[in-house]
Parts: C-alpha cells; structure tokens; sequence
C-alpha cells in the first residue's frame, strides 16, 4: 500500500504509521518540522517500512502548501492508495474558555484547515481514480459534552464533512474514513486524569488500520465507544445538563 | 501544548519508598529536558535512583522519545532515542538477526536506562556491562547545552554516564553495535546443584566452556541445603541446531490484576515456592532449546509481579563480592543473611567478569547475588547495615540500580571511585540541577 500521512512523528499517528511500516507499506510522511519527520522516516525504515521513506515539509496551517505537499508525495509514491490525517491541536475546556487567541487557533486548525487540506486529498485521490482518506475526528464531535464543548464543535464539524464526502464520493471511488477515538493518553494529554476508557496510542492505531483496511465509514476506537456515545446521543437534554461528562 | 502537570506518586519497581513528584512525557526530549532535574526510563530500578528529589523537582520520562534513528545492517551500529525499549528494539531487529550485546534480565527498560544502570546480564563474564558496546551517547547537560560524547570523545562525562544513575546529564540518543545471531534460540543447559560450593564451582567451571551463565539458589531451605539451586548455562543457537526460519510463537504476558495483601507472601509459602522449583527438576542435567524470551526475560511473563509483594513493596539487595583466596566470601555472606532473619523469595547468583570502565558501574570480578525481600519497617534498614559491613569487610560493592536503604558512609566505603565520578559531576553540573532521592541520600546532594 502507498500511504502518506500528515502527523506521523508522534502519538496515535507514530503508532498508527508503524503499523503500517511493520507490514512493509511505501509511506511519505507529511510535516512542520524537517529534521523530525526524518527522524520518523528513519524510525518507520527500522520498523520494517519499504526503504526509503518519503519526507514533504508541510504545515497544516499554511493552506497553500497543501496541494503541492500531496503532489510531491504523489511523485514520490507514483499513485497513492490511503491519505491519513492524525494531525490536530488539543486543548481542554478551561484553557481555550480562558485564551481565545488558543481557541481561534484550534478552530482554525482543527476545523477550517483540515477541511481544506481533506479537499486537496480528496481530488487528488478522484483524479486518480479513488483510495481512501482516513480522518482523525474524535467521540467528542458526537454530541455537545460539558468537558469538550469548543474542542468538540470543530471535531463536529469535521464529522459531518468526512460523513458528507462518503455520500457524494464513494460511488467515485473515494473511500471516506472518520476515526473517531476516545481520550489517549500521549504527550498531548499527560498530566490529565485519564477518563474512563482511555486507550493507549497503539490500540486506537490498531482499531483505525482495521477500518482503513475495511473501508469502513466511522470508527470508534477502542470499539467500546461506539455504545457508550450510544448512550450519550440518546441521552435526554435534562441529564446532559445534569452529568459531568 | 502545555502541559498540567499534576503532583503524583512515584514509585521505583519495588514500590518503596512513594515520593510526591511531578513527572514529564514528551516525545521532544530536547524540549522536555530543559527544565526536568532527571530523567527516567521504565521505572525498573528497584528502589530511588529515578524518583525525584523534591515534589517541586520533575523528572522527565522519556519513554514516548522512543524512534529509531539509524541501523546499519553492515555493521549493526544502531542509534535511538533514549526512551526505546529493549522489548521494542528486540520486536523489530531480532527478525533481522540481531541482538542487544548485553541484555538485563527484563526487556521492560529504556536504552537510556541500560546505560544509566550500565546493566549486565548472564553474559558479563565474557561481554562485560551495557557501556562497553555503547559507542555514542548524545546529551544535555545540566546547563542544557547538547553534546556527544563517547569513548572517544569527552570519555571522562562518557564514563560518568555509563552507570552514572542519569546524574551526569541527560541521555537523548544511544548509540550501540548490536550482535549478530543466527537463530532466536538458546541452547540450554541446566543442572540441579545441591549446595552453595557446588554452585560456585559449577558457575566458575561454566565460564569458560558458555557464554551466558546464571543461576537461581534457595536462600529458604534449611542448614546444609541452603544454597542449593540450579545452574543454567546458554549459548546462541546455531544454524545447525535450530532451523532459523521458525520463530518462536509470541507471548503474551499474563498480568497481575491487582495489588495483593501484604500477607500474600508469606515466609512458608515463598519457602514452598523455592523447594518445588528446585525438586521439580530432575537430578540430571536437561538440555535442548529454548525460545530467547523464556532464557532471556523468564519473569516477564508475569507483567507487574511487583504487585505479589502488597503494597508494603519490597527491594532488591544486590551486592557482588571478590574472589579471594581464602574460598569465595558468598557462603558468610548468605549466612549472615539467614542468620539476621533475612528471607528472599527469588535469589540470583552469577559469577562477573572484569570491572567496567564506567566510573560507577556495578560489576567487579567476583561473584554477585540478588535477594527479593518484602519491606518490613525499620528491620529491613538494620538487615542492609549488616549486609553492607559484611560487604565492605570483604571488598564487594552493590548495585545502586536495585538499592533504596544503603548509607552515604557505606557506600563511600565500597567503591573507590567516588571522587572520581562526583568531580566528573561539579564539572558538568556545578549548579546541582540534577539529583535524585538516591543522589541526595547517598551522595548528599541538597534536597
């Protein structure tokens, strides 16, 4: 498989692209920062990636370099079969309420600039005739929750996107898939309380190459959440108010 | 990102002493190490040597700094990050044929921990320490400049790392020449010893004809069967004896789910735990293959044992004591440690080659024992003293890697080298920015 993935050097996304490496994929890894995405390349090559892996300098915030990224990545594979988007800015409730110079700039980044950079994926891939764009939105974009409003208003608006592009592409050949994780514990949220059900990196890595390989729409990972954002959604509006969670 | 980082409760392996103390993830060591006060691993040493000094003082974990970030297969020359694991490192490069050249009895470490405890394994009396393959270290200093050093190149802070306990610096990357073997299989023999002497005799015999030796005594069984035990000897196998293409299957550690009473582990029953491993094998010698994981990391198999022990915790007394002419000082030693009540549950005994060249490192041509004991109070600190006089009296040392109760005096009494190593240190770090709760109890930095 010829895979190119924005946020590969940490967290779910490391794990995620070694997974990949260990079964012997071509991967291009997309990134800010040059010197780490070629200690990552080297890091995938130890870890069973074909040889060499690819490097495209790429910030996620800079929408023009978007579409030139992919096209290097695209010469650099020949043709790409799975687009892998992990990258993403977190913050808890209380500090974007607090900053919202923090808040425009997850808003930004979460919401507007990974849409665009889906948008340039997502042609390239129909100009090539399909593949799959695999998206990390989160359970908190399923329903308004108390810990996760602002966060989970840009993960929101991205699911409804990535749910949009299924219906209007697949018949295309676009495969569209919406990941869907809990809370990991990365560096991202060390020195947060672990909710209940939180996942380790490598776990949440497994459940979406499964649903890379599958094609499947929305994937929840680890898989429990899919019952317990079950619950949540029905959940009437009174006891929304009432739970912490 | 910033990071809230909360007050927590750290521990060592054994679970004793828990300080309160803040501790750092980040992939970006660069980053995550200009502000920390030391670094640690996976948290195996046993007792304090990766504990934080103060509750205002944070440690760095590095274990999410984990890529590799060279390997040549020409040469197997291998550099990583500090927080690799060995169980990483061995999950992706043994199918390539290639092996750490000294491993420690877990693959539950960091490659930046292995040097910090410049650990030794079955094989030190033919490979030595960890340090010895180790061939570039990149670190950040006290001060937060980075630099590389190695044998070669800054060999004095080189060698006050190695073994140095994380104090001298902080390690960002290893480099290190990794062993070619041939197949993922250990040749293995192993021998039921009746007595301490026999196995000393059989370790000292082994030596020459294996390259990993190691074995496993009952410090429990009565007068003249204490010190019986079994003997194992190992070697690589070879094309000849193992088809290399199998593999052998993956294991799946099983975990301990809880934390058991402290009454779990009792005297009567780690004594019947001890008799009926050693009864279970057979009067005669049994040799055949067995898989590298099982020679190589036998407890691992049992994720978080250190729960057995309650949460009293327990520690690790590990000393290595010199031959000497008189006939080996280890039969006084494991004397007095009946004799002053001392009860182990799992005790290791392996003969050492040459002292290393790090300036701290454990390992010194003798013999060296290991004995797990559950914490009781204050007779645990008396049970050390002895242990300590006794191997003071007889020129031995112990390993800080494993030790929570040794005394500043004592240990300045054991090693020789401690000048040595804390000049290396005010160089490096006149500030005194990195300390640890052993740095401040056995080398009294200020807390």
């Amino acid at each position: 498989m010829n895979v190119v993935i924005l946020g590969a050097t940490s967290g779910t996304g490391r794990a995620l692209a070694r997974l990949l490496a260990a079964r012997g994929d071509r991967i291009v890894l997309l990134g800010r920062n040059a010197d780490e995405l070629r200690r990552s390349a080297s890091d995938l090559e130890g870890h069973g990636a074909a040889a060499p892996v690819g490097v495209v300098p790429c910030n996620l915030n800079d929408r023009a370099a978007h579409g030139p990224a992919i096209a290097a990545a695209a010469d650099v594979l020949g043709s790409i079969d799975v687009v892998i988007v992990t990258a993403a800015l977190f913050a808890v409730q209380d500090d974007l309420e607090r900053d919202p110079a923090l808040l425009a700039r997850l808003l930004e980044t979460d919401f507007v600039d990974t849409i665009l950079f889906c948008e340039a994926a997502r042609k390239r891939l129909l100009i090539q005739g399909g593949g799959t764009l695999c998206v990390f939105s989160s359970v908190a974009g399923d329903r308004g929750r108390k810990p996760v409003i602002l966060y989970g208003a840009a993960k929101a608006g991205l699911s409804y996107y990535l749910e949009g592009l299924d219906h209007k592409f697949r018949r295309q050949g676009l495969t569209v898939v919406c990941i869907k994780p809990g809370f990991i514990r990365t560096s991202a949220t060390a020195g947060l309380k672990p909710p209940p059900f939180a996942a380790d990196p490598a776990d949440v890595a497994r459940a979406a190459l499964r649903g890379i390989d599958r094609g499947t729409p929305v994937v929840y990972a680890p898989p429990i959440w899919r019952w317990v954002m079950l619950v949540i959604r029905s959940l009437p509006r009174f006891a929304m108010r009432r739970i912490g969670f | 990102m910033s990071h809230v980082e909360v007050l927590e409760q750290l521990a060592g392996w054994g679970c004793f002493p828990v300080v309160s103390g803040r501790e750092l993830q980040s992939e970006d060591l660069r980053k995550a190490c200009s502000r920390v006060n030391l670094c640690c691993g996976l948290r195996r040493s046993y007792g304090d040597a990766a504990l934080p000094a103060s509750p205002t003082d944070i440690v760095s974990n590095t274990v999410r700094a984990d890529r590799v970030l060279r390997f040549d297969p020409a040469t197997g020359v291998l550099r990583a990050e500090a927080g690799l694991s060995l169980r990483r490192l061995n999950a992706i490069l043994l199918k390539q044929g290639w092996f750490v050249p000294v491993t420690p009895g877990t693959q539950n470490v960091t490659l930046g921990g292995m040097v910090a405890a410049d650990v030794h394994g079955k094989n030190h009396h033919v490979a030595g320490c960890f340090g010895e393959h180790v061939r570039r270290l990149v670190m950040m200093t006290a001060e937060g400049a980075i630099l590389e050093c190695g044998p070669d190149l800054e060999p004095q802070l080189f060698w006050a790392t190695v073994g140095g306990m994380g104090l001298t610096g902080h390690i960002l990357e290893v480099e290190v020449t990794l062993e070619r073997v041939e197949a993922p299989w250990i040749y293995q023999e192993t021998e039921r010893v009746e007595s301490l002497e026999a196995m000393l005799a059989g370790l000292q015999a082994a030596a020459a004809e294996w390259p990993m030796t190691v074995g496993w005594i009952d410090c429990l069984a009565g007068a003249e069967s204490l010190g019986r035990g079994i003997l194992m000897k190992g070697r690589w196998a070879t094309g000849a004896d193992a088809p290399p293409a199998i593999a052998p299957l993956p294991t799946r550690p099983t975990r301990v789910p809880f934390v058991f009473p402290n009454f779990a582990l009792a005297t009567w029953n780690m004594r019947l735990f001890n008799s009926a491993y050693y009864l279970r094998h057979p009067e005669a010698s049994r040799r055949g293959l067995v898989a590298w994981e099982k020679f190589f990391y036998p407890l691992d198999g049992l994720d978080l044992w250190n729960r057995v022990y309650g949460r009293r915790g327990f520690t690790q007394y590990q000393c290595v004591l010199p031959h000497s002419p008189a006939g080996s000082p280890m039969r006084g030693f494991v004397d007095l440690f009946v004799r002053e009540g001392g009860t182990s549950f799992l005790s290791v005994i392996k003969d050492c080659g040459p002292e290393g060249h790090g300036l701290l490192s454990f390992p010194l041509p003798g013999v060296s024992l290991a004995l797990d004991f559950p914490i009781d109070g204050d007779r645990t600190r008396r049970l050390v003293d002895r242990l300590n006089e006794y191997v003071i009296a007889h020129g031995g040392r112990i390993y800080l890697a494993k030790d929570a109760f040794t005394r500043a005096e004592h240990f300045r009494a054991m090693d020789r080298r401690v000048e040595a190593f804390l000049d290396v240190r005010r160089k490096w770090d006149p500030d005194g920015r990195i300390r640890s709760v052993q740095s401040v109890r056995i080398f009294g930095d200020s807390a």
